[in-house]
């Protein structure tokens, strides 16, 4: 790549990135060749970006007027939504924001699904992508806990209570996950604590995620390795960040249509009620992008083994590369996998739908066969698809399926294998 | 494009029915137009006046609203009461404060800078004199119920004679809203329970919908800036949205003439 040769034009500028180069940082990232076909579902992963800093500032505002105490949590959130300045809105846009960051992350997470994004050479990123939702989800969780409510003190009871299935020394974890014998004030600090502490990893590895990415270069809709810098390309600056950015302020759009006239939709109204251990709400459930992981949870009989499904549903996810056997990536080619891949949309979504319902008659049933389809298509029809599926041609290059049916294409081709 | 808005909205669909799901096994509950609702709603201030004078002189003597003080009568977004009438009402009330230099603590008229006085002590004092039942604090009830404010609503307005096939203890009411329709709380509401300064008539169903204005003010009390700011931030992004989609095309067009 070129930014290796970069140099700053001003003696100021060599001077500096002589010692710290972040000015070849800084041209490298505008510069970025990234593929030019690029669609929207591309745009994600600013989007996401967007949320994590948007997370972090809110969340930095309001810890500075949160009380992390079992008798006054409940009280300070009311504090500030009542008397902070605009604490009503960073603390609506922190709420929403948390669902608005896992509908990013839902919609990044099938875009690479259907694209093969995880394939070889991207493994890592895809790997550190799983980090950072697994974070994302225990981040989420503490931070429901905060407000101190009903659903958070339940909700913090169910989801700590998982760790006692497991054998012998269950009990023992529980415990000193609680800091007690029950979820009281030890762990309402220490979920503080955590809370606090978790974006920072994120972002770490966010900057990993984003530094892998920029070794193989962004995967693309047609699915090819492409020639970098090429026709097939386009620098980072001004196409994409333009791009991103008009994708951005769509989403923000949504994003404050939820934070000023529905903050409380995506919500339940227990956690408007102080936690109180004495009273079980009539249904726990947890937030709604945590469902589909519940119902796998809620579908296994037995706990210890429903507490392994429910890992393993998203554990499943970090060996998806080596799961998935075709070498062509792009959905675009794999008319079966394309199919496969809208099941398992729908199998996700139904999931979701009854992780909210009861567990009982015809909800746990639909959880049972959605959860073992949910295996299902990543252990069995992923591994064998690719021995059998007949996929369509490849383009060699992006500018290729623009000039499609051109009588050159085949004769093109042809010249390409003579020089390989 | 399209496709990005398709999914948009088949997420918010699920979502949304999602979360309705959960109070949807329940009767249907009464409707009224209610003010605060929509893009630019607003309370209607002498609702809100009257919502609070049912509070003050009949669901107070059971319900707290511990998050709220005399002050917020004044602001902007709320009953709006002037300051005097405010400063009256805090002084209609006896605050425990203290301690004094001797070390004692003393009862002194309320000031616009107090809480809501408290009907009981403790949740415990208020057990005791309720049955058992605590009478929920009502700062947040609106939003710390599944159907907000038309439950309230209807809740109010729900009291009947039970089936025959129900029987209820003593004490115990029957009401077609309640989850489990068995309510602690004796209907509150009758005609012409309170009489109203500006010459509404008191019918249940009027102080029902004052009461809950009030209610829904007291759990959002920036509702109204909140619709307010969500207007502009929302017709603000909007048109930056467009004209970086014209900018978006321009640049992109240097691309596309190349291919």
């Amino acid at each position: 790549m070129s930014d290796h040769d970069y140099r700053p034009k001003s003696k100021v500028g060599q001077w500096f990135n002589d010692r710290l180069p972040l000015l070849t940082l800084a041209n490298h990232l505008t510069d970025y060749p990234t593929p030019k076909n690029l669609n929207y579902w591309w745009t994600f992963g600013g989007i996401l970006t967007f949320c994590l800093i948007t997370q972090i500032v809110t969340g930095l505002t309001l810890a500075m007027h949160y009380i992390a105490h079992a008798d006054m949590a409940f009280e300070s959130v009311e504090h500030i939504m009542r008397d902070v300045n605009y604490g009503w809105l960073i603390r609506y846009i922190h709420a929403n924001g948390a669902s608005m960051f896992f509908l990013a992350v839902y919609i990044h997470i099938f875009r690479s699904l259907f694209y093969g994004s995880y394939k070889s050479p991207r493994e890592i990123i895809w790997i550190l992508g799983i980090i950072i939702y697994l974070l994302m989800m225990a981040a989420a969780f503490m931070g429901y806990v905060l407000p101190w409510g009903q659903m958070s003190f339940w909700g913090a009871t169910v989801i700590t209570n998982l760790f006692s299935a497991i054998p012998l020394v269950g009990e023992g974890i529980v415990t000193w996950l609680w800091g007690g014998y029950s979820v009281d004030n030890p762990t309402l600090t220490r979920f503080f604590t955590l809370h606090y502490l978790i974006p920072f990893l994120i972002l770490g590895l966010v900057v990993l995620h984003i530094w892998a990415l920029h070794v193989p270069g962004n995967n693309n809709p047609v699915g090819i390795d492409i020639k970098k810098p090429s026709k097939d390309t386009v620098p980072f600056h001004p196409y994409i960040v333009i791009k991103d950015g008009f994708a951005l302020l769509m989403f923000m759009i949504v994003f404050a249509f939820f934070v000023f006239y529905a903050p409380n939709i995506l919500g339940h109204a227990d956690n408007y009620i102080e936690a109180n251990p004495m009273v079980t709400p009539a249904h726990i459930v947890p937030e709604w992008y945590l469902l589909p992981f519940y119902a796998i949870l809620r579908s296994v009989p037995d706990k210890l083994l429903g507490v392994v499904a429910m890992l393993s549903a998203i554990l499943i996810l970090a060996v998806l590369p080596w799961l998935d056997t075709s070498k062509i990536r792009s959905a675009v080619f794999r008319p079966l996998y394309k199919q496969f891949y809208w099941i398992l949309v729908a199998d996700v979504l139904i999931l979701g739908y009854v992780g909210a319902m009861p567990a009982e008659g015809l909800y746990l049933l639909i959880a049972r066969v959605a959860t073992a389809y949910y295996f299902l298509h990543f252990l069995v029809i992923l591994p064998v698809l690719g021995f059998k599926e007949k996929t369509l041609p490849v383009p060699l290059s992006i500018t290729e399926p623009i000039l499609g049916g051109s009588p050159n294409l085949a004769a093109a081709r042809n010249n390409e294998s003579k020089i390989e | 494009m399209n496709s990005l808005f398709k999914l948009f909205s088949i997420i918010i669909i699920i979502i949304t029915s999602n979360s309705y799901s959960f109070s949807a096994e329940k009767v249907e509950y009464l409707k009224t137009d209610w003010s605060f609702k929509g893009l630019f709603g607003k309370f209607d201030r002498s609702s809100l006046q009257r919502g609070y004078q049912v509070y003050t002189e009949v669901c107070a003597s059971c319900h707290s609203m511990k998050y709220l003080s005399y002050r917020n009568l004044v602001e902007k977004g709320g009953p709006e009461f002037s300051e005097a009438q405010a400063k009256a009402i805090a002084a209609s009330f006896d605050v425990t404060d203290g301690p004094n230099s001797d070390g004692d603590m003393f009862t002194r008229p309320g000031k616009l800078s107090d809480k809501f006085v408290m009907p009981y002590e403790n949740v415990k004092a208020a057990q005791a004199a309720n049955g058992g039942a605590y009478p929920p604090d009502m700062s947040v009830l609106v939003k710390a119920r599944g159907g907000g404010v038309d439950y309230i609503y209807s809740l109010l307005q729900g009291y009947e004679e039970p089936p025959s096939n129900i029987s209820l203890d003593d004490g115990v009411y029957y009401n077609k809203y309640m989850y489990g329709n068995k309510i602690r709380m004796a209907a509150p509401l009758t005609d012409g329970l309170v009489e109203y300064g500006d010459g509404t008539n008191a019918t249940v169903e009027q102080m029902s919908k004052d009461v809950t204005t009030f209610l829904m003010w007291s759990a959002e009390p920036h509702l109204e800036a909140r619709h307010q700011m969500g207007f502009k931030a929302i017709v603000y992004l909007i048109i930056l949205t467009v004209l970086v989609y014209f900018s978006m095309k321009k640049i992109w067009s240097r691309i596309e003439s190349e291919v």
